[in-house]
């Protein structure tokens, strides 16, 4: 069955057979720059049409249906309409930052691909800080929606920037912590030695209730710093009209939508690699037949239904939760999540020194 | 104490939320719930609800007569003079005059649907139908007869 483990492999000896290293070098870089732009477009395309068509069951409709078999091109024909579109610059904004802030939102997502393992040997680069490395770029996305948000001057996109920023800033501490528990799980902040650990039974098994109990703050801690529903305050259609992005419009506003369903990609991958084991089979302990069984699912056929499957739950809290107050979000996060994430981390440290996890 | 609140807090608001999930996830998996109805393809096996007020009509029967009287009851109860009564006076065989209606004027453009004209008549003469495609290119169409022409009022309504 097709794989993608092991091609990185054959590309780099064809490679390096045929040029000098560091023409080889040059070239698989281009290679990955091409890759990661494909993946992106398809990412879109896919996203934006699995949530139309989640958000339609869950509301008893039926959702996209006239474009292509089942809908299946609508994705394709709004992305050929955002095209043609003028894209509009405010009279009185800052045209510098106004063009650069989608593209800065852009860069980060494209940043924070490089550490994530897509398969068994699938993987720009295996940094052994990758954990740190995702917690920290991250975080820089925040500057490309303030950035938007002042530059638009609109006082609908400052106010949603203004939030968006208050929301990251607060949420990345209960999901640094809960990122943080399977660094102690495993002792290492490296993804594949992440993984690796995961071999014998995935972390969210293994861990007992605190790696389950980690796991949810880290989905409630994502949903917020991708400034999705229940947590969209930065948007907030109903009071800002668009938030940061109500002065965008044409490609750059695509791109900032691009943007929000590819941050959604790379949260629930990285939540898939830490939690459910990334590409890793579903193995149980020793039973040797069944983890062979087990094992003759491609690893990239594993790592792409785990992130969707996240994908997928955190689509479904947008469309069952109502949106919080901006109150309400700070309690929530530094009354609620942060004094839990901080006892949780305790506690997995006594089970990783006393040894309790599988 | 405090801490015994601030568990059940949490514990309310985790099962209150999974049970809005349960329900949404219900959904999800069954798409028998589905309502969205496919209007221009399922023209024709359409069904609407009977109580869907969507014109104002005068049912006759086969022998081509109506229940109404020429009272001006609904043209009365009309907050929008949608209805205009035209009256005539037919003349019996045995020389009494009756009151009649000449026509029943509709106008379409102008009605809210808001029911009270067929509440207000005292023969039942008028109801509502469960039309919605009222598109025309000229709005004068939109000016309706209510009684067809040649009608009479049905025997033994007063």
């Amino acid at each position: 069955m097709f794989s993608l483990e092991g091609i990185t492999t054959n590309v780099q000896d064809w490679l390096l057979m045929k040029f000098n290293p560091t023409m080889a070098l040059a070239m698989e870089c281009v290679i990955v720059i091409l890759l990661a732009i494909s993946l992106f477009a398809l990412l879109g395309l896919v996203l934006v049409l699995m949530e139309r068509k989640v958000a339609a069951h869950i509301q008893i409709r039926l959702g996209p249906n006239r474009v292509g078999p089942g809908g299946m091109f609508q994705t394709v024909a709004d992305t050929l309409k955002l095209i043609m579109k003028e894209g509009l610059v405010p009279d009185m904004a800052d045209k510098f930052l106004f063009n650069l802030a989608p593209f800065v939102v852009m860069m980060v997502g494209m940043l924070l691909l490089a550490p994530i393992a897509f398969a068994k040997n699938f993987q720009i680069w295996d940094i052994n800080i990758g954990v740190l490395y995702i917690s920290s770029v991250s975080s820089l996305s925040v500057i490309g929606i303030l950035m938007a948000g002042w530059a638009s001057n609109n006082k609908y996109s400052l106010l949603g920037a203004m939030r968006s920023g208050a929301q990251i800033v607060s949420y990345e501490l209960s999901a640094g912590f809960a990122v943080l528990t399977i660094v102690v799980l495993t002792g290492s902040l490296q993804i594949s030695e992440i993984v690796k650990a995961q071999e014998n039974g995935w972390w969210i098994f293994k861990g007992h209730i605190p790696a389950i109990i980690a796991f949810v703050l880290y989905i409630i801690a994502v949903t917020a710093e991708t400034n999705r529903a229940p947590f969209d305050l930065a948007e907030a259609e109903s009071e800002l009209t668009a938030g940061f992005h109500t002065e965008y419009s044409g490609m750059r506003f695509a791109l900032f939508f691009l943007a929000e369903y590819i941050n959604i990609f790379i949260v629930c991958a990285i939540g898939a690699t830490l939690f459910f084991g990334g590409w890793m089979p579903l193995h149980i302990g020793n039973w040797a037949a069944f983890n062979h069984i087990m094992d003759y699912i491609p690893s990239s056929v594993w790592f792409m239904g785990k992130t969707f499957f996240l994908i997928f739950l955190i689509m479904w809290f947008r469309w069952t939760f109502p949106r919080l107050r901006v109150d309400q979000l700070l309690n929530l996060e530094w009354k609620y999540l942060l004094p839990i994430s901080l006892f949780n981390l305790l506690l997995v440290a006594v089970i990783a020194i006393l040894g309790w996890h599988f | 104490m405090f801490l015994k609140e601030y568990i059940s807090d949490v514990v309310n608001g985790v099962s209150s939320l999974l049970k809005g999930m349960r329900k949404t996830g219900y959904y999800f998996v069954h798409p028998k719930e589905i309502i969205t109805e496919q209007y221009p393809d399922n023209r024709a096996t359409l069904l609407l609800s009977e109580r869907f007020k969507g014109e104002v009509v005068m049912p006759h029967d086969a022998q081509n007569e109506h229940a109404c009287t020429g009272c001006t009851a609904c043209e009365l109860a009309c907050p929008n003079g949608t209805i205009k009564v035209v009256t005539k006076f037919e003349v019996s065989p045995e020389g009494k005059k009756k009151k009649a209606i000449d026509t029943l004027v509709y106008r379409l453009e102008l009605c809210t649907m808001c029911n009270l004209c067929i509440v207000a008549c005292p023969s039942d003469a008028i109801k509502m139908a469960p039309n919605f495609e009222h598109s025309v290119f000229d709005r004068t169409k939109l000016t309706k007869v209510l009684n067809h022409p040649g009608s009479k009022i049905r025997e033994g309504i007063e």
